[in-house]
């Protein structure tokens, strides 16, 4: 009894980590794109592309890396279109990045459309699969969450780190928030705004298009409509929450996650109580994500701390003659 | 080396060119990808446009479809000529049918006439306050309004979902979550076999032209659109303008929400809507913000929605087509109005800055 208690919160831990990884991988292409200013509502169309992409390339090809590079190419593809429109166009980022949605969602559904009764190749399956590291996933609770997963799953959380040291760290990182800061500052300075806001709109495009990929290549490993299913808005919203920190975004991420499995597993959640048990229905709990990112933006807005601050010239275009 | 100018005005004649070269650079791009996907472009256009208009009852449904694209546009537009970012019109629209649908479900024995009125203004009022709540935190805190709007719309949303699966789940389904039907006096009638949401839409198109060309309102809205400063200056009450305009543009959103769950759905379910929130942010935007020129841009946009559905139904080619086709309009079209405001000319570089304008010559067209 003891044991199967355990045994279900390992197994729940584990998909928690699982449907956070898409999440996370968007949430992380989310905070390049704003960090320098480029609020895309894009991020769920890019998924779907990098879903279906990935997909398809990994069912033709049975290939992992072509898989991966294939995702991260379609999502790129979505975001230098809206790089193109509002960088160099200078057109507005909220309907654009919408415009990208509807884009990436038709697309996906039609591409997809002879997808629909396919399965993936072994090979292909099998270098997805989770990895077991002898000893440590016996561990009770925790072994299964942290030693027996996807190398797709590291992959999410090594990035997370590589994102944090690149903009952090290193003298592009910081240009990079320049321009997200203050464009103009960073132009007198040298800066090439528009190659910077290029580059790092792309790279998270690519970020998308993996995080979707991973949804139909490894997590479900089907083709279906609309697979990401709002995963993109999540990463949206978990930018905010994680306060445009990566590593912050990983906890985040797969907090997000563990809420989405309750709802995936489990009917309704009882919570015992002093011998009476409430009742909370799934789908309120999807309501959780989105109302504490609204409690955390109050909460950054009221306390001005520098560092948790949105970038400060979010959503607007840059044109040197605007001066 | 090309050079990018800001064009002092640019007349309605050549913006209407521009708009008309990049629908059909739009086409272009798309049969590209039609071709590619294995069908013939001229064929599925001709199709699409045949699906949404050919027969009274296609026509019919073009309408049905453009009637809420007006409306909700009408409402985004308020918000978004103060440059309050409402991107929350999916969520209004959603609480709005939540407050109709709760008085057409529980008093479906008032006359049709006290009840329908009834479920249009608590539509009306319940989708202000939903719109007023990021108003309220952006006067109080300056929140972003544009990042707390996209939230409430996921809220309202599983708000529906839970009460379609829990509390408001017609016993009569065998289990299937399904909110009950409505009864006949909750629902609106016909006029001249397209239901009477038409009718209002057409006056809400007259109503909001009014406020906003001859109304204080309408000014205020317009002067806080062009500086929250000057407002100030001019001794505008900045918050109390705030949010009475951005109650009318959500009051608008929760209003169509009460045209569709009355006439279309007869019911209320989380999928209603179908993403038309968000089209209709990008159709206001499209017809910039002008009452009239909304009807327009919704008609056609109905237009490509209806004739992907007809795709879909009538030849087995799927609907998202239509998604694909939208797309790239509204890039061609978004990306096009850099070409009313700036100016573009080629000058002889000097041998030195050769790296300048390097992002503006990449890419091509979208």
């Amino acid at each position: 009894m003891e044991n199967t208690t355990v045994q279900m919160v390992a197994l729940f831990l584990q998909t928690s980590v699982q449907m956070g990884t898409p999440i996370l991988f968007a949430t992380l292409g989310a905070i390049l794109g704003e960090k320098v200013g480029h609020l895309n509502l894009g991020v769920e169309g890019m998924m779907l592309m990098g879903a279906v992409i990935g997909f398809q390339v990994g069912f033709s090809s049975g290939d992992p890396a072509l898989t991966l590079l294939a995702a991260g190419s379609a999502g790129a593809l979505g975001a230098l279109i809206y790089a193109f429109v509002t960088v160099t166009l200078r057109a507005n980022q909220i309907v654009t990045g919408l415009a990208l949605t509807i884009f990436g969602t038709g697309f996906s559904s039609f591409v997809g459309q002879k997808l629909a009764a396919e399965t993936l190749s072994d090979s292909l399956v099998k270098s997805f699969a989770p990895m077991e590291i002898p000893i440590l996933k016996d561990i009770p609770i925790l072994g299964k969450m942290f030693f027996s997963q996807s190398l797709y799953v590291w992959l999410a959380f090594i990035l997370a780190f590589v994102v944090y040291f690149f903009i952090k760290c290193t003298r592009y990182g910081l240009n990079l928030r320049v321009v997200g800061e203050n464009p103009a500052a960073a132009d007198a300075s040298g800066v090439h705004v528009d190659l910077y806001k290029y580059i790092s709109i792309l790279l998270g495009g690519a970020m998308c298009g993996i995080g979707g990929a991973y949804t139909s290549v490894v997590f479900i490993g089907r083709w279906q409509e609309e697979i990401t299913a709002g995963v993109g808005w999540i990463a949206v919203a978990l930018v905010i929450f994680a306060t445009w920190h990566p590593l912050k975004a990983i906890f985040g991420a797969y907090f997000f996650g563990m809420l989405r499995t309750i709802g995936f597993k489990i009917q309704n959640l009882s919570i015992p109580f002093f011998g009476n048990s409430f009742i909370i229905p799934t789908q309120l709990l999807d309501m959780i994500p989105y109302l504490m990112t609204i409690i955390v933006l109050v909460i950054i807005t009221l306390r001005k701390k520098r560092e948790n601050q949105p970038p400060g010239w979010l959503g607007n275009p840059y044109f040197r003659e605007d001066r | 080396m090309l050079r990018v100018t800001k064009k002092p005005e640019t007349s309605s004649g050549r913006r209407f060119l521009i708009s008309i070269l990049a629908v059909v650079a739009a086409l272009l791009a798309t049969s590209v990808i039609i071709f590619i996907l294995g069908y013939n472009p001229l064929d599925i256009y001709w199709k699409m446009l045949e699906g949404a208009t050919a027969t009274p009852y296609r026509l019919k449904e073009t309408i049905n479809k453009a009637i809420p694209l007006v409306i909700l546009s009408l409402g985004v537009g308020i918000a978004f000529r103060m440059k309050f970012w409402n991107i929350g019109a999916e969520g209004q629209y959603y609480m709005g049918a939540f407050a109709a649908s709760f008085l057409a479900l529980n008093y479906f024995n008032w006359p049709a006439y006290i009840l329908l009125p009834a479920m249009f203004i608590a539509a009306l009022v319940a989708g202000g306050i939903w719109c007023c709540i990021p108003a309220v935190l952006k006067a109080r805190f300056g929140t972003n309004e544009t990042l707390v709007t996209l939230m409430m719309n996921y809220i309202a949303i599983s708000w529906i979902t839970y009460l379609q699966h829990g509390p408001w789940k017609d016993p009569g389904q065998f289990g299937f979550p399904k909110i009950a039907n409505f009864e006949k006096n909750a629902i609106l009638p016909n006029l001249f076999g397209v239901h009477i949401g038409w009718v209002i839409a057409l006056v809400l198109v007259v109503l909001v032209y009014i406020l906003l060309r001859y109304t204080k309102l309408g000014y205020e809205i317009s002067v806080l659109g062009e500086s929250v400063t000057t407002a100030r200056y001019a001794g505008i009450n900045v918050t109390k303008v705030m949010l009475l305009a951005v109650f009318l543009s959500g009051g608008l959103c929760g209003a169509t929400g009460m045209i569709q769950a009355s006439a279309i759905e007869s019911s209320l379910s989380y999928q209603m809507s179908g993403g038309l929130g968000f089209t209709a942010i990008i159709t206001a935007w499209l017809a910039r913000l002008n009452p009239f020129t909304i009807i327009i841009v919704s008609f056609l946009f109905s237009i490509l929605l209806q004739g992907g559905t007809y795709l879909q139904g009538a030849l087995q080619i799927p609907a998202s087509i239509a998604g694909i086709l939208q797309g790239s309009i509204l890039f061609c079209i978004l990306g096009s109005e850099f070409f009313t405001q700036y100016k573009v000319s080629w000058y002889k570089a000097k041998p030195k800055n050769k790296t300048e304008n390097k992002a503006e010559s990449q890419g091509g067209e979208a």
